[in-house]
């Protein structure tokens, strides 16, 4: 027995030290193993082509078919097959042709026709034409469509489109229509987003529900095998209307935790990881071999003081909140390097950010005055929801309730921390059951309506509320609302800087950070661009060899 | 327990027969040493602790052991880990007590029923007790806790309950073997209820098993609820409890051991103390384990 | 044999339909709606409803109870809210990765539990001996998640001997075909990429320690006391007696003995790692069924919990039947009844 043991240790040790050696050799041989075919390929174009990244995220996406899911990890999958028929610039919110090369709108505002781009084939190698565009769209919101039923389309609900589109209509093979039912100035960039996705009609037939396993798309990359709770596979699509794609394969792993993904990539496992832990931050910057892509998130984290209870009906009690919370040390304390303070709703990359209003200071003498004058001179019990869950806006909401909680005590607040379970957390917040509550918001589209109307205006107000505070104000309201109905951005943009300012006055937040998105990679990455909205694009990276 | 305890009251002579053979025991000693002190730690935490264990330095987080003051560092928010660590003994020590009483409570009470009456009562309640026993005993926790919401009070609850079955088990068998005995049968005789039979004669005689499952359940409570605190579904911060402190700590795996280290050491001690004496206690009082 | 079997099977439909019940209440009694979770921070009350009614969350309990039951017995398990999928192919998906690392930290901690327990046994009171329990009972006193961390910590953060997580260095590319990864990559081995096979096993040797530490202590205290228990039987004596070598008495004899109440505890561990894999698999990011069930809870996929919480119990009831065979073909001496 014994000897068994000796014997099965040693040998152990010896395969695990071959392992360790032949770790350091591994690349090499798999490349042997399974891109034998593609070798030829790789050297007959210049050194750009060739190679496999791997790019470690925090969780499994749900599905892949773009127009059901609403998780950020399902696009992460989804946006490497898929196109759209417009598309974000490359790190920016602005928006530019992609599958459709052009498109106008009528002169009344109330139809959009698009000009699609010709000869492009999705990867189960069908053409992409206008009846793509329409069964793409039709499935999401006619009830009658065969594709349905596979819904719920969730998305599409989430952005009003069928309050905004009446139909979509195929006026030739490569002309599609879009009869709108209102004037909206944000429907084309909602139209660059995920859901809004050109799926092969083909495949969506032939798999019916099942295609959220089997998705085809025009994109840069053909889906290849998906191992849930592990890692997805991608292969070059060497036929993408966009220009070469240069990696071989794209790997998408998941790891959740956060250290653990840095470990990973500081031993070469993995090539780019995503949601980096703000501790690791500085570290990951003076490593050698590793940089940091960062991109200001389009994204805004707040404090909601419920204006419809006591004492955050006041005025000058939401204004001492604001002078006794010092956000410095939350971003300090929480976000480190990944955050910056927030004094705006909007985030600061956001066309029309008002960055002439000034920030309220950490003053607690101010504070206190402000609560003297509000009659509660001796402070007050609060109770602070946190959120539950890690959000690109919050990295940690119990752990920047903790440290407010601390902040309040010195102004004499005496504040009691609680939280639920995600689902039960913001059904309280919606039904207003909340005295002060902490969320926020990531931007979908690029367009400061969707921050504005969606979270503080009068109608949003409305239980179940997206403006949680539930602050009711009217001068704000008819400014953004204005700002919905015009065209013209130099127009809009003044709307809204006014809107900002009514906002800064009155408080209805403890505006608290936007986070910074950081993609902490090897130097040898090349053209990875961080996009505000959340996308992860892989279409044009290559491998320095 | 043996048969030749015949009486009806548990007299003095075997407790202190019991005392001194605890004494002899040296595991069942190590054990007791460490749970009063961490016994001492806890209800003393006010005065042991150096510092607030919630006060927060954000411009010293993360000190190592031994620099700006601090003996065991601090954690991420800047807080005194030695401090947090003292109060946590506190909170554990409430933990275990607290979700061993609801188990004993229950336990005790379902196990002796389903004994003392036997038949189609015994084969319900046996079947409810499988059929909670083929659940695996960590998920039963977990639903219980999503059942009830997260919360420390909640995991406690969870955990009493989704222990009540060992308890019943244990309490049914030596129920079983204790009420065929003479003076159960004569004080029957002579008139007594049902209620003071099983409450008044045969659970005292039954305390031997009962309380070594009792003592290793103190343990075993302690490590699930850091368990739970750890998936998040138990303590909130910023309580200072220990599986929490954990939790929190994973992200400093690379830049501060100490998070991780302390609170995992301070639960294995207390654990370890409870094991310790529960196993001396075994030895001691059931003859047929001693070798 | 096979008719006390049948009767066992048989026996056990009822706790099954009690696991149903009990698993079925409890979930829908849970606040938390999972319409509400999927929908987010954006949702409206018109589109909260169409989605309830859509998951079938608006009829009455009792409805969706029978429901459940008839789909169960066709081993319907309905489909995961949040995927959309059948509710067993998710499981399917992920089960033999949670079995594949049980196994083998089972293998470990009884490999090495049964010698402990046996040197401690035969070196009785001695500083072995006192070592080796004092370790066994540190080993169940740990929080298993953090003995994960530690081992983390020191072995892949500091010495770099291990991979931090996952099942298989993630540049090997090949597709598995049982999830087996032990047994998808063995063929390499063969094939001149013994390095897969390699990279599997190398991954699953941190998860495996921190997930058996427990199990292993508790086989070791069983061995001890058992063998203890073997060692005194007058047989022993002849045994030894017979001028047979005191390693071969031990081994051959003694130990062949005490294994009977360690296999009952083995089988028994065995199904409690099952679903106690649920934190080591958090920590290790291993694609397992404990945490996807966790994940599950959270996000109030009531389909996913139910369905998974069942598959779980079902096997670990059918481990212990097992077990109780297992028993009585080693030891002729018990009778089936």
């Amino acid at each position: 027995m014994k000897k068994i043991l000796t014997v099965s240790l040693a040998l152990l040790f010896s395969l695990l030290a071959f392992a360790s050696i032949s770790g350091c050799k591994q690349e090499k041989a798999s490349e042997d193993a399974s891109t034998k075919t593609e070798v030829q390929d790789t050297q007959k174009e210049d050194n750009k082509f060739g190679g496999v990244l791997v790019f470690a995220r925090s969780g499994d996406s749900v599905g892949l078919d773009p127009g059901r899911e609403t998780d950020g990890e399902s696009f992460y999958g989804s946006t490497q097959i898929y196109d759209t028929l417009v598309e974000f610039e490359p790190g920016k919110t602005s928006i530019r042709a992609a599958l459709a090369e052009s498109w106008t709108f009528a002169d009344d505002g109330l139809s959009a026709t698009f000009n699609l781009r010709k000869g492009v084939k999705f990867h189960d190698g069908t053409d992409f034409n206008a009846d793509a565009v329409v069964y793409s769209f039709e499935r999401q919101f006619k009830e009658d469509h065969p594709a349905f039923e596979n819904g719920p389309w969730k998305y599409w609900g989430y952005m009003g489109m069928s309050d905004i589109v009446d139909s979509v209509v195929a006026i030739d093979d490569y002309t599609v229509k879009f009869n709108l039912k209102v004037v909206e100035a944000p429907f084309i960039a909602n139209l660059a987003m995920d859901f809004a996705a050109i799926v092969s009609p083909t495949a969506g037939e032939k798999y019916g529900a099942d295609f959220t396993n089997h998705p085809v798309g025009t994109g840069a990359f053909k889906f290849v095998s998906w191992i849930k709770d592990d890692n997805m596979v991608f292969e070059r699509n060497p036929d993408y209307w966009g220009g070469d794609v240069y990696l071989d394969r794209l790997i998408i792993k998941v790891i959740p935790d956060a250290t653990a993904r840095w470990l990973a990539l500081q031993k070469g496992e993995v090539d780019v990881i995503d949601f980096p832990s703000p501790e690791d931050l500085d570290a990951m910057k003076s490593t050698d071999g590793i940089k940091v892509v960062e991109q200001a998130g389009l994204n805004v984290g707040y404090l909601a003081l419920n204006t419809e209870k006591a004492p955050y009906d006041n005025k000058l009690v939401r204004q001492a909140m604001n002078y006794a919370i010092d956000r410095e040390e939350i971003v300090a304390g929480v976000y480190g390097a990944a955050g910056a303070v927030a004094k705006n709703p909007l985030p600061p990359t956001m066309w029309s950010y008002n960055d002439d209003i000034e920030a309220y200071p950490y003053d607690t003498a101010k504070a206190k005055e402000l609560l003297a004058e509000a009659g509660y001179a001796d402070g007050f019990k609060t109770e602070i929801m946190a959120m539950p869950v890690a959000r690109p806006y919050n990295p940690n909401g119990k752990k920047v309730a903790e440290i407010m909680q601390a902040q309040l005590a010195k102004v004499g607040i005496e504040a009691s921390i609680i939280s639920y379970e995600w689902g039960t957390y913001l059904d309280k917040c919606d039904y207003g059951e909340h005295e002060a509550a902490m969320l926020g918001w990531t931007g979908d589209n690029g367009d400061p309506d969707n921050f504005l109307w969606v979270l503080l205006s009068k109608q949003a107000a409305e239980k179940p509320a997206g403006n949680i505070a539930f602050w009711k104000n009217d001068e704000f309201t008819d400014l953004i609302f204005k700002a919905k109905q015009e065209m013209d951005v130099a127009k809009r943009t003044e709307f809204y800087e006014k809107a900002q300012v009514v906002f800064h006055e009155e408080a209805p937040w403890v505006p608290i950070a936007h986070s910074v998105v950081s993609e902490p990679m090897k130097d040898s990455v090349q053209d990875f661009y961080l996009y505000p909205t959340g996308k992860r694009v892989f279409a044009k990276v290559w491998l320095k060899k | 327990m043996n048969e030749n305890i015949g009486v009806p009251e548990l007299e003095e002579s075997p407790l202190k027969e019991h005392w001194h053979s605890l004494r002899q025991n040296k595991t069942a000693m190590a054990g007791l040493i460490i749970i009063v002190l961490f016994l001492l730690v806890g209800i003393f935490s006010p005065v042991l602790a150096p510092m607030d264990p919630l006060e927060q330095h954000i411009e010293l987080r993360k000190s190592a052991p031994f620099t700006n003051g601090y003996i065991l560092g601090t954690d991420d928010l800047g807080r005194d880990l030695l401090s947090r660590l003292i109060y946590g003994a506190r909170i554990s020590m409430i933990i275990g007590v607290i979700s061993v009483s609801i188990s004993l409570f229950f336990g005790v009470i379902i196990g002796m029923i389903s004994a003392y009456y036997g038949g189609i009562v015994d084969k319900i309640i046996m079947r409810l007790i499988d059929m909670m026993l083929a659940f695996p005993y960590i998920l039963l926790t977990i639903v219980i806790v999503a059942v009830l919401g997260p919360s420390l009070t909640n995991a406690m609850i969870a955990i009493g309950i989704s222990q009540i079955p060992s308890y019943a088990r244990v309490v049914r068998a030596s129920v079983l073997a204790e009420k065929e005995n003479d003076y159960v049968l004569a004080e029957r005789a002579l008139g007594a209820s049902d209620r003071e039979l099983m409450f008044g004669s045969i659970l005292p005689n039954c305390l031997a098993p009962i309380s070594v499952q009792a003592t290793l359940g103190v343990g075993t409570a302690i490590l699930d609820s850091a368990a739970l605190s750890f998936l998040g579904l138990g303590a909130q911060p910023p309580t200072p409890e220990w599986g929490l402190m954990i939790a929190s700590s994973k992200e400093f795996i690379t830049s501060a051991w100490w998070i991780v280290t302390f609170p995992g050491i301070a639960t294995l001690l207390a654990v370890l103390g409870f094991n310790l004496l529960g196993d001396g206690l075994r030895d001691i009082l059931d003859p047929r384990l001693r070798d | 044999m096979i008719q006390y079997i049948l009767k066992r099977l048989t026996m056990l439909l009822p706790t099954l339909f009690g696991v149903v019940t009990l698993v079925f209440f409890m979930i829908a009694l849970a606040p938390g709606d999972p319409a509400r979770v999927m929908l987010g921070e954006r949702a409206s009350k018109e589109k909260l409803e169409k989605l309830r009614a859509d998951l079938g969350l608006d009829k009455p309990l009792a409805q969706q109870y029978t429901l459940y039951l008839k789909r169960v017995v066709h081993l319907d398990f309905g489909k995961s809210i949040k995927s959309g999928q059948p509710v067993m192919n998710e499981v399917k998906e992920r089960f033999p990765a949670t079995v594949e690392l049980a196994i083998c930290a089972m293998i470990f901690a009884s490999v090495l539990g049964i010698w402990i327990g046996v040197i401690s046994a035969t070196k009785k009171n001695t500083w072995i001996d006192y070592t080796s329990m004092v370790g066994a009972l540190v080993g169940v006193s740990m929080p298993v998640f953090w003995l994960a961390l530690v081992m983390i910590m020191i072995f892949s953060v500091h010495l770099n001997l291990f991979p931090t997580g996952g099942r298989i260095n993630i540049r090997y590319y090949f597709s598995p075909e049982s999830n087996f990864y032990l047994i998808d990559t063995f063929k390499y081995l063969f094939q001149g990429h013994p390095e897969y096979f390699l990279s599997a096993l190398h991954h699953l040797i941190l998860p495996s320690i921190a997930l058996g530490t427990i199990p292993l202590a508790i086989i070791a205290r069983t061995t001890r006391s058992s063998m203890l228990e073997v060692l005194k039987q007058d047989y022993m004596k002849t045994v030894r007696s017979a001028g047979i070598k005191e390693k071969r008495v031990i081994y051959r004899y003694a130990l062949r003995n005490a294994l009977l109440p360690v296999i009952t505890v083995i089988g028994l561990q065995f199904g409690l790692l099952l679903a106690g894999a649920i934190l080591t698999e958090t920590i290790f990011a291993w694609p397992g069924i404990g945490k996807w069930i966790y994940q599950a809870i959270e996000a109030r996929d009531y389909p996913a919990v139910q369905g998974g919480i069942i598959i779980i119990s079902t096997t670990f009831v059918l481990i212990n039947l097992v077990v109780d065979l297992l028993y009585s073909v080693i030891n002729p001496k018990i009778r089936l009844q």
